[in-house]
C-alpha cells in the first residue's frame, strides 16, 4: 500500500474514492473491472492494489463496455463484482444494466457524477442514473453525503444487489469522491453481509426464473451443473428464449415487482427537525450537508424548518414524500442541476403543498445561506 | 431457427463432436453468444450460457474466466459481432492471451438483419448497404488475431468437417487465446445475393472449390488468390495466459 494509514486504529482519514474501495472489499467484492475516468480513477487505482491482497481479481478493461460486461460475467461465475465510472462512462454501460436487469445479475456500479467534459461538481445525472437504460426496469440508487457514507453505502449496495438480484448504483459526486474525511472502518464482525440465495434443489428440478415465493429466484453459479441460459431476450421461467408475450409480461412484472413491492424495506432516509416542521427541505447527496446547516440556522431564527435527507433516491418513495407534503406548508428542494428530482417531489405531493425548486448548475454545492434564503422565500 | 442449408447447424455439431470426443464435462463449460444467427448456437445448448448482447462476448468471457479459471469458456458468434462492434474486445482478449476459445462463423455479411456489409465482406460485393459494390477492404481475421497476440489460430470451412472438429478440440485444449475462423455458407444471403448461388449444395461446392491450403497459396499469383479461402492451422504458440500472469502477481503480493 502506498497510502499512509494508521494500522492501529479503526478510524482513518481517507479519500472518498478509497472509502468506496474499502467498503466493497468489506462487503466481499472480489472482482473489479474499470476504465480510467475522472473523478473515479482513484477507485480503480486503489482496488487494483487491494484485490490481489485479498484473493480477488482486478482488470483495467479497454472501455466501459468491457468493464460492465466483464463484471456481469464474473458475477454469473459466482463472484461479487463492481465497476466504477462517471457520468459519460455510465452512458456506455446502459445495455449492460439492461442485461443485468433482465438476467437478474447482482451487480454494483459506482457512478461519480461530474459535469460533461469538465471536472466540476454536479447532481445533473440524478435522472440518467435511473432512466438511461432501455426497457422496463427498476434501479436501486444510494446517494451518500460523506466519506463515511461512501464506505457504509457501498456495503449496503452489495447487500441490496444480492438480496434483490438487481443492479445497484452508489451515486457519488465529484466533491465527495475527492475529499478526505474521517471514516470508521468497521470491524468485519460488525458488518452485516448478505449473499445471494442458492438453489436448494438439484439442477434437474430447478426452474431458474420461477422466483417463488418472494419474486427473487435463487441463483447458482457457473460450473455447478445448473446450466442456466442467461439471455437479455424475452425468456420463460426456464430461461429459454420465447415469443410468448404473456410470459414476457409476467417476467417483467416479477422483475420490477421485486423492487416496487419491497419499497419500504429498500428505501432508507434520515429526518432532522422534521416532526413539527412547517417547511421541509428535501435533499440528497452533498446538498444535504448544506441543507442541514440551513435548517439549523432557520431554527435559530425561530423558523420551524426540517430536513428529509434521502439515503435511497431510487426507487422513489411516493408515500413518504406525500406524507411530508401533507404536514408542511412548503417543500424546498435544493439540487446541483436545473431542477430534476424536484419534479418527482412535485408529482408525489399531489398539490398538497407548495414545492420550491432551488436549482444551481454552477459546479458547486449550495451554501447553507442560499438554502436558508429559499426556506424564507 | 437456422435457415435450411445454414452453416450454423454444422458448426454446432462440430462443437458438440469436439467436446464429446474430448470427454469434457458439459457442466464445466460456459458458452457465450452475441447477437446474430451464429450467436444463437449457445442458446440451444444445455450448458451455462450468456447470450444476447451484440459485440461483448469477449468482455463477458474475461470476467467469467478471471472469476473462475476452472471453467472452459467457448464463444460462438459471427463476423459482425466479433470484428465490427466487438473488434476492440477481440484484439484486447487476444493481446491478453485470455484462455478461451472463440469460434467465428465468417459468412460474409450481417445475415440475421438481412445482409448488410460487414468487416469481412469482400471488396466489390453487393450487399443491402453496398448496393453498388463494397468499397472497403475486408479483414483477414486470422492475421488480425495473430498480430494482436492470439496463440492458436486456424481457419477451416464447413466442408472440412473433420479438420474443423479437430481444430476446435485443439483450440479448447490449447492454453491461451484460441481462434477458429469457420468460413460458412449462407445460402439465404451471401450465397443468393453475392455468389448468385441459391442452393445450399452449390454453396458448399463453392467452398470446396475455392479453398486452398497455405502451401498451395504460396505458389499462386495474387490474381489467382482473389476470392480464395486459405485454410489450415496457422499458429500454435505456448505463452503465459492472463490467468497465469495474474497468479504470478498474486504470488508476488503474498510473498510481500
Amino acid at each position: 500500500m502506498t497510502f499512509a494509514e494508521n494500522k492501529n486504529s479503526s478510524y482513518q482519514f481517507m479519500l472518498g474514492n478509497h472509502a468506496i474501495v474499502e467498503g466493497a472489499i468489506a462487503a466481499g467484492c472480489r472482482y473489479f473491472a474499470g476504465y480510467p475516468i475522472t473523478p473515479a480513477s482513484e477507485i480503480s487505482e486503489r482496488i487494483s492494489d487491494r484485490l490481489p491482497e485479498v484473493g480477488g481479481k482486478f482488470i483495467q478493461m479497454e472501455d466501459e463496455l468491457g468493464s460492465i460486461y466483464s463484471v456481469i460475467g464474473a458475477s454469473l461465475a459466482g463472484v461479487k463484482s463492481m465497476t466504477a465510472t462517471a457520468s459519460a462512462g455510465y452512458d456506455y454501460m446502459q445495455e449492460g444494466i439492461e442485461f443485468a436487469v433482465a438476467t437478474e445479475t447482482p451487480l454494483v456500479i459506482v457512478d461519480v457524477m461530474r459535469l460533461r467534459g469538465a471536472e466540476q461538481a454536479t447532481q445533473a445525472d440524478i435522472m440518467q442514473v435511473r432512466w438511461a437504460a432501455a426497457g422496463d426496469h427498476e434501479m436501486i440508487v444510494l446517494a451518500p453525503s460523506s466519506v463515511q457514507e461512501l464506505f457504509d453505502y457501498t456495503i449496503e449496495a452489495f447487500n441490496l444487489s444480492e438480496t434483490y438480484r438487481n443492479p445497484v448504483v452508489v451515486l457519488s459526486e465529484m466533491t465527495l469522491s475527492l475529499m478526505r474525511e474521517r471514516v470508521k472502518i468497521r470491524d468485519p464482525s460488525q458488518i452485516r453481509i448478505v449473499n445471494r440465495k442458492h438453489p436448494k434443489v438439484s439442477p434437474e428440478e430447478f426452474i431458474p426464473f420461477l422466483g417463488e415465493p418472494d419474486g427473487v429466484p435463487p441463483m447458482a453459479k457457473f460450473g455447478e451443473g445448473y446450466n442456466v441460459l442467461y439471455t437479455i431476450n424475452p425468456h420463460d421461467k426456464r430461461g429459454m428464449i420465447t415469443g410468448d408475450m404473456e410470459e414476457y409480461d409476467q417476467l417483467y412484472k416479477r422483475i420490477t415487482g421485486k423492487i416496487t413491492r419491497s419499497i419500504n424495506d429498500i428505501v432508507k432516509y434520515q429526518t432532522y427537525y422534521l416532526d413539527d416542521a412547517d417547511i421541509a427541505v428535501i435533499a440528497y447527496g452533498s446538498e444535504s450537508r448544506s441543507a442541514l446547516e440551513a435548517v439549523r440556522k432557520a431554527r435559530e431564527e425561530g423558523i420551524k424548518a426540517g430536513l428529509l435527507k434521502l439515503v435511497t433516491v431510487w426507487p422513489f418513495h411516493e408515500a413518504l414524500i406525500r406524507s411530508v407534503a401533507e404536514r408542511v406548508k412548503k417543500i424546498v428542494v435544493p439540487e446541483m442541476n436545473l431542477g430534476r428530482y424536484v419534479n418527482e417531489i412535485e408529482r408525489a405531493s399531489e398539490c398538497k403543498t407548495k414545492v420550491l425548486s432551488l436549482p444551481l448548475n454552477k459546479g458547486r454545492m449550495h451554501t447553507s445561506g442560499e438554502i436558508l434564503h429559499g426556506i424564507k422565500m | 431457427m437456422f435457415c435450411p442449408g445454414c452453416a450454423c447447424g454444422q458448426i454446432m455439431n462440430n462443437f458438440l463432436y469436439a467436446i464429446d470426443d474430448l470427454g469434457l464435462d458439459p457442466n464445466k463449460i460456459v458458452t457465450i453468444g452475441g447477437v446474430g444467427c451464429t450467436a444463437r448456437i449457445p442458446a440451444y445448448l444445455n450448458m451455462d450460457t450468456i447470450h444476447g448482447i451484440h459485440g461483448r462476448t469477449l468482455a463477458f468471457a474475461t470476467g467469467v474466466k478471471l472469476a473462475n479459471p476452472q471453467l472452459t469458456v467457448v464463444i460462438l458468434t459471427g463476423d459482425g459481432d466479433v470484428a465490427a462492434i466487438g473488434g476492440n474486445h477481440l484484439i484486447q482478449a487476444a493481446r491478453r492471451n485470455l484462455d478461451v476459445t472463440l469460434i467465428v462463423n465468417n459468412n460474409g455479411s450481417y445475415a440475421m438483419t438481412g445482409g448488410q456489409v460487414s468487416p469481412v465482406t469482400p471488396f466489390g460485393a453487393s450487399t443491402t448497404t453496398t448496393t453498388r459494390g463494397n468499397i472497403e477492404t475486408p479483414f483477414d481475421l486470422c492475421k488480425l488475431v495473430e498480430a494482436a497476440g492470439g496463440t492458436y489460430i486456424s481457419r477451416w470451412t464447413t466442408v472440412h468437417s473433420a479438420q474443423l472438429t479437430n481444430a476446435i478440440k485443439e483450440g479448447i485444449l490449447h492454453r491461451g487465446f484460441s481462434f477458429i475462423e469457420v468460413v460458412g455458407q449462407c445460402p439465404t444471403i451471401y450465397g443468393r445475393y453475392v455468389l448468385k448461388l441459391r442452393e445450399p449444395v452449390d454453396n458448399i461446392k463453392w467452398l470446396k472449390e475455392n479453398s486452398v491450403t497455405k502451401a498451395q497459396a504460396e505458389k499462386m499469383k495474387t490474381e489467382e488468390l482473389e476470392g480464395k479461402v486459405i485454410i489450415g492451422n496457422f499458429v500454435k504458440k505456448n505463452l503465459p495466459t492472463l490467468n497465469d500472469r495474474y497468479e504470478a502477481l498474486e504470488s508476488r503480493v503474498k510473498s510481500g
